[in-house]
């Protein structure tokens, strides 16, 4: 244990897999002690869903080097194929946690497949070109899904593009009513799930950036030209990470679609891509613990605001331009270090001078 | 006729999209950030043009003057104290900010004049031209935006061109520290870059909401996205592009909202903007620049 431990990379995920299943069995506690009020409660899957995505953008983003804007659509396309496959296997299998996974590997391998599709001609592009193409495909993603009409009878799946075409037998249900999005939504999702969720997508994120493939992705971010020269095939790591990232997306979205009863494609805007973003920078940039702290903080924080209404979300802007300022600015920094500085002088000064004294 | 029609009202929202696009592609020529508060300085122009008009009863000459004066201190206070300070740094710190100060701006806007949309009056007064019939209706809207964007290109044009400041900016996108070793001040041309920026996005904000007459906080986010996705189509950080890029992103969304479908229309034009980029990875008129190790 000791020699395990003193590995830096082993104890840092020792220490985030700690500090996430320590705070999960907190909130169970309170959860069963009754502690928790039910709005606080309601806000719980979302979270795990939120830090799921922070941490699988964080791999994209930090790690890889390249901007999405465009995650929330991923998170779109794994909502609504969890939706579908949970209500079309709802009398095939009887275990809500079964047909839970089942329907969160379904919306995940639907996600990385759009990753994949998306990769193609977006891995071509660089930095400020990439981001716009992810913010476009987002876009599309939002678009098609609101047009999307997906109605369930005794014979089968019926799908269609325009609001007529879709002719239920008896009995039937529409699953996706275009703009009106999925209603009556079966919420089988809970927080031991998403717990799960945030143990498998650490394992697989932390164990991608310590693999072989890991310090290959890190070696394109950091040069890509002298990463090609030594033989790494850019293109290809690439794609894998952002396959990966999507697919953990698509997750994320399944979590988070079935624990709502109604849900429309328009949720999964550039206000969604852009507010995990933030999670993943204020958290830091590749830095998977990072992610799940500032997202944790960041989506309490304006639920926890709620009290104060209208200056609610003109708050959280000024409290996030202060803290870009503050991290990120050289004025700042410098301006620390002074004072870090003089005071350190200061405290040698009185030392000495006590010193002296004596 | 029909699509003569068609062609005019797209290049009337396209020169919309045009002007703000102008403001995306100049502070990303000479900062190299993609500023995503710019679609909501149009939306507080929108505003300041409509509280002049409806509630001191000015004209309209007067509102629009002083919509692109409050913008123009916007742009510079929104530099100054967000943006400058974290110049330098990591680009994602930049835009993070930027993000900060769009949602600041639409709560701002939110607390100050409230959710519910307001129906913007038209700042023109005249009648539309009918032709042949009534096939072709040219409104007054469609003249006076038309008008307003060829001058206002123009106008950027020869500014860039001719004078000290508009040749000091290019030579700061072009090269910064070269600029400055110049003896060019790099602060003054950045904060003038902001102001002309913001100031066209006011023009902007009243040109929209003329022609879409519903104001609300949330007005400028949609055309700002379209905007920037019009100079990212002309090649991100060239004038000639962004109205280029402006127009003809117009012309797609009418023709293909007539043509192919209503619904899908926002679909169509971020898949032309994704074929645009796959040809050409750095847009129509985008430089392209040679990587050196």
């Amino acid at each position: 244990m000791k020699k395990l431990l003193s590995n830096k990379t082993t104890r840092t995920n020792t220490i985030t897999y700690l500090v996430v299943t320590i705070a999960f069995l907190v909130m169970q506690i309170l959860s069963s002690l009754g502690m928790l009020g039910s709005a606080t409660k309601g806000y719980l899957v979302p979270l795990c869903a939120y830090i799921v995505m922070a941490v699988s953008l964080n791999l994209l983003v930090g790690v890889c080097g390249e901007l999405s804007l465009g995650h929330a659509g991923f998170m779109g396309i794994g909502a609504f194929t969890g939706i579908v496959v949970a209500a079309v296997l709802k009398n095939v299998i009887a275990g809500d946690v079964l047909r839970l996974i089942i329907a969160m590997f379904a919306g995940g391998i639907m996600a990385g497949c759009f990753g994949f599709l998306i990769g193609i001609p977006a891995l071509r592009l660089r930095g400020d070109y990439l981001a716009i193409v992810t913010l476009a495909f987002g876009e599309i993603l939002k678009n098609v899904i609101g047009n999307l009409y997906i109605g369930l009878d005794s014979e089968g799946l019926q799908v269609a593009f325009s609001a007529g075409s879709v002719e239920l037998l008896e009995g039937g249900k529409m699953l996706l009513d275009g703009p009106v999005g999925a209603t009556g939504i079966e919420k089988i999702s809970s927080f031991p799930m998403g717990f799960v969720l945030i143990l498998f997508t650490l394992f697989v994120v932390l164990n991608l950036i310590n693999s072989k493939e890991g310090r290959a992705i890190k070696a394109v971010r950091d040069n890509r030209i002298a990463a090609e020269s030594v033989g790494i095939n850019v293109t290809a790591f690439r794609m894998k990470a952002f396959v990966v990232s999507a697919f953990l997306a698509g997750m994320a979205g399944v979590l988070f679609g079935l624990n709502i009863s109604s849900l429309q494609a328009s949720k999964f805007n550039f206000n969604t891509s852009i507010n995990i973003l933030v999670f993943v920078v204020l958290g830091g940039m590749g830095n998977i613990l990072g992610s799940v702290i500032s997202a944790t903080v960041l989506y309490i924080l304006p639920e926890a605001m709620r009290g104060l209404d209208d200056l609610r979300m003109i708050l959280y802007a000024v409290v996030l331009i202060i803290v870009m300022l503050c991290t990120w600015s050289p004025g700042v920094k410098n301006f620390m270090d002074r004072i870090r500085t003089s005071i350190r002088a200061k405290l040698r000064k009185n030392g000495k001078e006590a010193v002296n004294n004596e | 006729m029909q699509v003569l029609q068609y062609l005019i009202n797209g290049v009337s929202i396209g020169s919309v999209y045009a002007i703000i696009a102008l403001g995306y592609t100049m502070v990303y020529g000479i900062a190299k950030m993609l500023n995503f508060a710019h679609g909501d300085v149009i939306m507080v122009g929108a505003y300041i043009s409509f509280c002049v008009t409806n509630y001191m009863g000015l004209p309209a000459i007067v509102s629009i003057l002083a919509a692109m004066v409050v913008c123009t201190v916007l742009g510079i206070l929104i530099e100054k104290l967000a943006y400058k300070p974290l110049r330098g740094t990591s680009s994602l710190a930049v835009l993070i900010t930027a993000i900060g100060v769009s949602y600041f701006l639409q709560n701002a806007a939110q607390l100050i004049w409230g959710t519910a949309p307001k129906s913007f009056t038209s700042i023109v007064t005249f009648k539309p031209f009918s032709f042949a019939d009534g096939a072709l209706v040219i409104t007054g809207e469609v003249i006076i935006t038309i008008a307003v964007s060829i001058l206002v290109m123009v106008g950027l044009t020869l500014f860039t061109g001719k004078t000290r400041m508009g040749k000091a900016m290019r030579a700061v996108s072009e090269d910064r520290d070269a600029a400055q070793l110049m003896g060019i001040n790099v602060n003054q041309t950045i904060s003038m870059t902001f102001a002309i920026g913001s100031a066209l996005a006011a023009i902007a904000g009243v040109l929209l909401c003329s022609t879409v007459p519903t104001l609300q906080p949330t007005t400028g986010s949609m055309p700002g996205i379209r905007a920037f996705t019009a100079a990212v189509i002309g090649g991100i950080g060239s004038i000639p592009g962004a109205m280029l890029g402006g127009i003809l992103l117009g012309i797609i969304e009418t023709f293909s909202k007539k043509y192919i479908s209503t619904e899908f229309s926002d679909a169509i034009v971020f898949a032309v903007l994704i074929l645009i980029l796959l040809v050409k990875p750095t847009g129509l008129l985008g430089k392209q620049v040679q990587e050196k190790v």
